[in-house]
C-alpha cells in the first residue's frame, strides 16, 4: 500500500535571475514499511523533496498524496494539523525544544494532539525505552550527547504514531558510534513495528542499510534501486 | 504546557530576558519618577496655596468671594454649628474675618489682606504658630499682629516695629489701627507671604467693627478631595444664602495653571512612552530574530501558529508584569528620597518659581495611584507591542524560518 505518491512533482525557485528547478517532474511511490534513502549531491533537491512530501513546502506543480490525501490543496492550518497527526520529523540538528526534558520533548507532540495524560505518560516511557534513553528522561537537551538527543528526536517523531518518518540527514552531526546506534534503532523500529522511514542523506552507512535508494540529480530521479 | 514553555523560555536566555526586563524596569522608573515629580509639584502648589492657608473648602455668605467686602460678614449661629458638626468630611472649622487695608510704615505702603483669626484653632489646622520664623505667635487677647516675611521685607520692618493699617470696616465704617508686630510668618507660597497680616479675632473685630461676625469659615479637611465632597454636601444643607466653595473654586487661577501644565505634561509623557515603546519593541525584534529557527521547528512538528503566537505573547506578558512590579519596587525608593529630601531649584529658577507663587522645591508625590498607573501603562505598552510578534508568528512559514 502506497503511503506517499507523487506525480510530476516540480518545485521551481524563481528568486534569482535564472529559475532553479529544485525538484523536476518527480514521480515516485513510497510503500508502507519502506526504509528508503534519498541520496544525491548537495543541491540535488533531496531536502526540497522531503519538505514537499512532509507538507512543509508546496510544489510549483504536480501533486503529492499522503495516505491518499492530496497535500497541495490543503490550507496552511490543515497542513499543520496533518503533519501533527500523520508525519514524524527527525532533523539534522535534532531541533529539540531546549527548555523541555527528554520526556517532555517526546510528550510535546501528544500534548498538541490532545492525548489524555495517562496515555501520554505510558507512551512516552515506552518510546524512551525503545530508543534506549529512559535514564536520560529528565535531562534537558543541553545535558545530553548528540546521539542521545537524536534518539529523543526519533522518539518525538514516533510519538504521534505517524504514517511515516522523514529524516533529513539524521546522522550528519553524529560520531560514527552514535550514527551506527541510531541506524540500528531505526532499522529495528522499521522491522519490528513496520515504521516507514525516508531519509535524505550523504552518509554511506545509511545508504548501505537502506532497502531502497532513490538518487536525485538536478531535481530529477536518476536511479531508483530496490534491494 | 504553553504557560510552562513560556515561563521556561523566559529564563532560557538570561541575557535577552535581562535586557527586556531592564528596559521595562527603566521605563517604569522613569515614567513614575516623572509623574511623581509633576504630581508632587501640583500637590505642593495646592498645599501652599489652598491647604496651608485658604483650606480645601470655605463657607461664606453668597457672593462674598466675588465682592470680597466686609458687608458680607455673618454670624456663626447654632444651626450652622450643628450642620458643620455632623459633616463627615470635615474634622472641624476655623472662623475668619477677612478684609483689606493699606499697611504703612513711614513713607512705604502696601495693600494687604488683613485676616482676623482664632489663634488657637489656627494652630490645629494651618499651623500658623509653626510658621513664625521671627518673634512670637499671637495670644487671643493680643492687640498685635503677625505679618508675612515678604511684606516685612517690602516695608523694611521687623518684630516690635509698629505698623499702621488703614482700610474700610463693616458697613462703611473706617478701619484704622496701629499695631506692634509680634511675629513674622513664612508661607510655602511666596505670594501669600507678601500680603498677609494676621490679627487675633477679637482685635480684628474691633478693627473692622464687625462685632464678632465672620466673613469665612475654613473647613478642616485632610485632602482636596474631601474638601470637594464637604463643599458639595454643605451647599445642599446650608441653602442658597451661603456659598460652600471647594479649593478649585476658591483658586481658579491655580487650577488653570495646573491644567495647562498637565497638557504640556501629557505631551512630554507621550514622547516618553514613545521612546519606551521603541526600546521594548527593539528587544522584541531581537527575540524574534534570535528564535526564528526554533519557531520554524515548532510549526514543522505540528504546533499551531496561533498556539505559538500565544506562547510568545505569554512570555512577553509575564515579562511585562514582572518588569512592572520590579520597576515599582525600584521606583519607590527613588521617589521616596525626593519626597523626604526635596531638592531646591537653582537660584535663577527659584526666583522665577517664586514669582509665580510656587515654592521652589522639587518634591515628589507618593500617591499610590501614580505608581500603579505607570506600572499598568508600561505593562500595557509592552503587551500591546507584543501584538506585533503575535501577528508575525501567525503568518510564519516553517521552512523559511528553519532555513534562517
Amino acid at each position: 500500500m502506497s503511503v506517499i505518491q507523487t506525480n510530476n512533482l516540480t518545485k521551481v525557485y524563481d528568486e534569482g535571475p535564472i529559475p532553479v528547478h529544485a525538484v523536476n517532474h518527480v514521480t515516485v511511490n513510497i510503500e508502507e514499511g519502506e526504509f528508503t534513502a534519498v541520496v544525491g549531491p548537495s543541491g540535488s533537491g533531496k531536502t526540497t523533496l522531503l519538505n514537499i512530501v512532509g507538507g512543509l513546502d508546496r510544489p510549483t506543480s504536480g501533486s503529492v498524496k499522503v495516505d491518499g490525501v492530496e497535500l497541495s490543496s490543503m490550507n496552511e492550518s490543515n497542513l499543520i494539523k496533518f503533519r501533527l497527526e500523520h508525519i514524524g520529523f527527525v532533523f539534522q540538528s535534532y531541533n529539540l525544544i531546549p527548555v523541555l526534558t527528554a520526556k517532555e520533548n517526546t510528550e510535546f507532540i501528544m500534548l498538541l494532539q490532545g492525548t489524555p495524560e495517562k496515555q501520554r505518560t505510558e507512551r512516552v516511557m515506552k518510546l524512551l525505552d525503545e530508543v534506549g534513553i529512559v535514564e536520560q528522561a529528565d535531562k534537558r537537551p543541553s545535558e545530553m550527547s548528540g546521539g542521545q538527543q537524536q534518539r529523543v528526536a526519533v522518539a518525538r517523531a514516533l510519538a504521534s504514531r505517524p504514517k511515516f518518518v522523514l529524516a533529513d540527514e539524521p546522522t550528519a552531526n553524529l560520531d560514527s558510534k552514535s550514527a551506527e546506534n541510531l541506524l540500528d534503532l531505526m532499522l529495528k523500529l522499521n522491522q519490528e513495528e513496520n515504521v516507514t522511514f525516508i531519509f535524505s542523506t550523504h552518509d554511506q552507512r545509511v545508504i548501505d542499510r537502506a532497502r531502497r535508494v532513490i538518487t536525485l540529480e538536478d531535481g530529477k530521479i536518476v536511479k531508483d534501486e530496490k534491494r | 504546557m504553553i504557560l510552562k514553555l513560556a515561563w521556561r523560555n523566559i529564563w532560557r536566555s538570561k541575557r535577552r530576558t535581562a535586557i527586556t526586563l531592564g528596559m521595562i524596569i527603566f521605563a517604569v522608573v522613569l515614567s513614575t519618577l516623572t509623574m511623581s515629580i509633576k504630581e508632587g509639584m501640583y500637590e505642593n502648589m495646592i498645599k501652599s496655596t489652598a491647604g496651608d492657608f485658604s483650606g480645601y473648602a470655605q463657607i461664606h455668605l453668597k457672593d462674598f468671594w466675588t465682592e470680597k467686602t466686609l458687608d458680607y460678614a455673618f454670624e456663626v449661629d447654632e444651626a450652622m454649628v450643628k450642620t458643620l458638626d455632623v459633616e463627615n468630611n470635615i474634622d472641624g472649622y476655623l472662623p475668619r474675618v477677612e478684609g483689606f487695608a493699606l499697611a504703612a510704615m513711614y513713607n512705604i505702603t502696601k495693600g494687604s489682606a488683613v485676616i482676623g483669626v482664632d489663634v488657637e484653632k489656627e494652630k490645629t489646622y494651618t499651623k500658623l504658630d509653626e510658621r513664625v520664623v521671627e518673634g512670637e505667635y499671637l495670644l487671643p487677647d493680643d492687640e498685635a499682629i503677625l505679618i508675612g516675611n515678604g511684606l516685612a521685607k517690602y516695608l523694611k520692618i521687623g518684630v516690635n516695629d509698629t505698623l499702621v493699617l488703614i482700610g474700610g470696616g463693616y458697613q462703611g465704617r473706617s478701619a484704622v489701627g496701629k499695631y506692634p508686630i509680634k511675629g513674622i510668618v513664612k508661607f510655602g507660597s511666596p505670594e501669600l507671604s507678601k500680603q498677609l497680616v494676621f490679627l487675633p479675632m477679637k482685635a480684628a473685630s474691633n478693627f473692622f467693627a464687625t462685632d464678632g461676625l465672620v466673613t469665612s469659615i475654613i473647613l478642616k479637611t485632610g485632602s482636596g478631595d474631601k474638601g470637594v465632597a464637604a463643599a458639595k454636601n454643605l451647599q445642599k444643607k446650608l441653602g442658597d444664602d451661603y456659598e460652600a466653595m471647594n479649593w478649585k473654586e476658591l483658586n481658579p487661577d491655580l487650577v488653570n495653571m495646573i491644567e495647562t501644565d498637565k497638557v504640556e505634561g501629557y505631551v512630554f509623557m507621550f514622547i516618553l512612552y514613545l521612546v519606551i515603546s521603541f526600546g521594548i519593541f527593539g528587544t522584541m525584534l531581537m527575540m524574534l530574530a534570535e528564535r526564528k529557527h526554533e519557531f520554524g521547528v515548532l510549526v514543522a512538528v505540528g504546533m499551531k501558529r496561533v498556539k505559538l503566537a500565544l506562547m510568545v505573547w505569554g512570555e512577553i506578558l509575564i515579562l511585562s508584569i514582572l518588569g512592572s512590579i520590579l520597576g515599582l519596587i525600584c521606583a519607590f525608593p527613588v521617589c521616596y528620597t525626593f519626597f523626604v529630601k526635596p531638592v531646591r531649584y537653582g537660584e535663577e529658577v527659584a526666583k522665577m518659581a517664586e514669582e509665580y507663587g510656587i515654592e521652589a522645591v522639587i518634591k515628589t508625590s507618593l500617591a499610590p495611584g501614580i505608581f500603579i498607573e505607570q506600572a499598568i501603562i508600561v505593562g500595557l505598552i509592552a503587551s500591546v507591542i507584543a501584538i506585533y510578534p503575535f501577528l508575525k508568528l501567525l503568518k510564519i512559514n516553517a521552512v523559511n524560518e528553519m532555513r534562517s
